[in-house]
């Protein structure tokens, strides 16, 4: 089963953990009902309409409340330490999480305790911290922006505020910033490269580039990147192997959101509407070209 | 729909203040570094925000750098504000720069500005924020939901509420996007 495990923006939020389902776009979790705008709920949102359409069994859902104070990551860090190994989850996707070094190693500790390794996905703040702990090749795929792959790229920075400036984030530097990322050690073992064309990459190269369509106006929309992980997320569950599942996602994101006609006011909810109708194209897309 | 790209560096880049003979601020949170810095600020000392260095990394961190000189000053200040440092350490390696380039994205009726991982979109008829997207810290998710659908005249500051460093480069955005779009 695939896990997503995050943060809700609100302080007084529980930790809640169960199958995710929705009413009225709403994420469901524990009783707990949850809007759709972005971040986790964003990703989970994606990743169930992904699972429905593939007709496998719905997520699962970690979330916390968190607004950037990191009370409630270090509760759901803590409950995943104690928890995790006793699970039999197959692929683990985690995202906005409050980046604090010792907690992650002490997640991936427990990750190591599973029985059976899971796929594991990083995206948002988890990736950051994946990679400031030298532990990034520990994980089968972060799905960076362009920006973000900068600061993969860079083997000093922290944080991608501190991105030294000679490592531009231009999309034509994308290849180079693989190649770098790579040898610096600071990318999981495949990359989803996020942007106006979207890179599928290995240690090797690079895999496949999707560039269509283009609908500018998404680079502005907060959550389609997130959109983005929870389709991939879903696709590798079902047992597509990673960097194809990589690139049907990609290709179903940008359908989905082409599909919505979106201006950059457009909310994320919009897109997540149309992965019913954009993901069998994508896959039937996928198979005309095998 | 025009889109042009470019980037530009901020404008108004304060002197620069020499590592050497400087001290750094360390402080239990971002949050608390943003208010630290309000306080010194509003007293004119001369600090600058910057990356820890690697023996004192935690997570999401920004750190103060003041001149050692002013030490007791400093630290008088934020004792009197209830701002206090969990350290005080000098400056001994070379110190991360936070970016302060920008990208900006013309779609015609919405301007974007994009500041290290953060994007804020505004419709430049109106001057309401429509989006904000980026980031991956949870504070994230709670800015755009405080901020998106006010005008950036009255959205709150990311700076105010914001608590770490995606928040505070959420701020830079937000400072430029009214820099071009609010009249001076």
């Amino acid at each position: 089963m695939l896990a997503v495990i995050g943060t809700y923006p609100r302080k007084d939020f529980p930790l809640v953990f169960g199958k995710i389902a929705m009413e009225d776009e709403r994420i469901c979790i524990q009783g707990e009902r949850i809007p759709v705008n972005r971040g986790t709920p964003a990703l989970m949102a994606a990743a169930l309409r992904t699972a429905e359409a593939l007709g496998q069994p719905a997520p699962f859902g970690y979330l916390v409340g968190d607004i950037g104070q990191g009370k409630g990551s270090r509760l759901l860090y803590d409950h995943l330490t104690h928890n995790l190994p006793q699970t039999g989850f197959s692929t683990l996707t985690f995202h906005y999480l409050q980046p604090i070094v010792h907690w992650h190693d002490r997640v991936l500790s427990a990750i190591e305790r599973i029985s059976k390794r899971p796929v594991l996905i990083a995206d948002a703040g988890y990736m950051y911290m994946a990679k400031m702990s030298g532990h990034a090749p520990a994980y089968d795929l972060f799905t960076p922006d362009v920006g973000e792959l900068a600061f993969l790229a860079d083997e000093k920075a922290p944080h991608p505020l501190y991105t030294r400036g000679f490592i531009l984030h231009e999309e034509n530097k994308v290849p180079d910033l693989i190649n770098r990322a790579y040898a610096n050690k600071n990318a999981s073992r495949f990359l989803l490269v996020k942007g106006v064309k979207d890179y599928v990459a290995n240690r090797e190269g690079i895999l496949g580039i999707i560039e269509n369509p283009v609908t500018e106006a998404l680079e502005a929309i907060g959550g389609t990147g997130d959109t983005l992980t929870g389709l991939v997320s879903a696709l590798i569950e079902s047992g597509i192997e990673i960097s194809e599942a990589a690139l049907i996602g990609a290709h179903a994101n940008r359908l989905a959101g082409f599909l919505a006609n979106p201006t950059p006011a457009t909310q994320v909810m919009e897109i997540i509407r149309q992965i019913p109708k954009a993901l069998p194209e994508a896959l039937d897309s996928r198979r005309g070209r095998k | 729909m025009s889109i042009f790209t470019f980037f530009q560096r901020k404008p108004g880049k304060p002197a620069v203040l020499e590592d050497k003979d400087c001290g750094l601020l360390v402080f239990e949170n971002t949050t608390e570094v943003i208010r630290a810095e309000n306080v010194l600020k509003a007293e004119g000392c001369e600090i600058r925000l910057m990356g820890p260095p690697p023996e004192i990394q935690s997570g999401c961190d920004l750190v103060i750098v003041f001149p050692l000189m002013e030490k007791l000053n400093i630290l008088r200040a934020l004792t009197d504000r209830g701002v206090s440092p969990i350290d005080v350490v000098p400056v001994s390696s070379p110190l991360l720069h936070p970016v302060d380039l920008f990208q900006v994205k013309d779609y015609g009726a919405y301007l974007m500005v994009r500041a290290a991982n953060m994007k804020l979109c505004v419709d430049k008829n109106s001057r309401r924020i429509v989006n904000i997207s980026g980031g991956g810290c949870p504070d994230v998710p709670y800015l755009a939901y405080e901020m998106v659908g006010k005008s950036i005249g009255e959205a709150p500051s990311p700076r105010k509420i914001g608590h770490t460093l995606c928040g505070y480069a959420l701020d830079l955005a937000f400072e430029e996007i009214k820099r071009r779009c609010l009249p001076s």
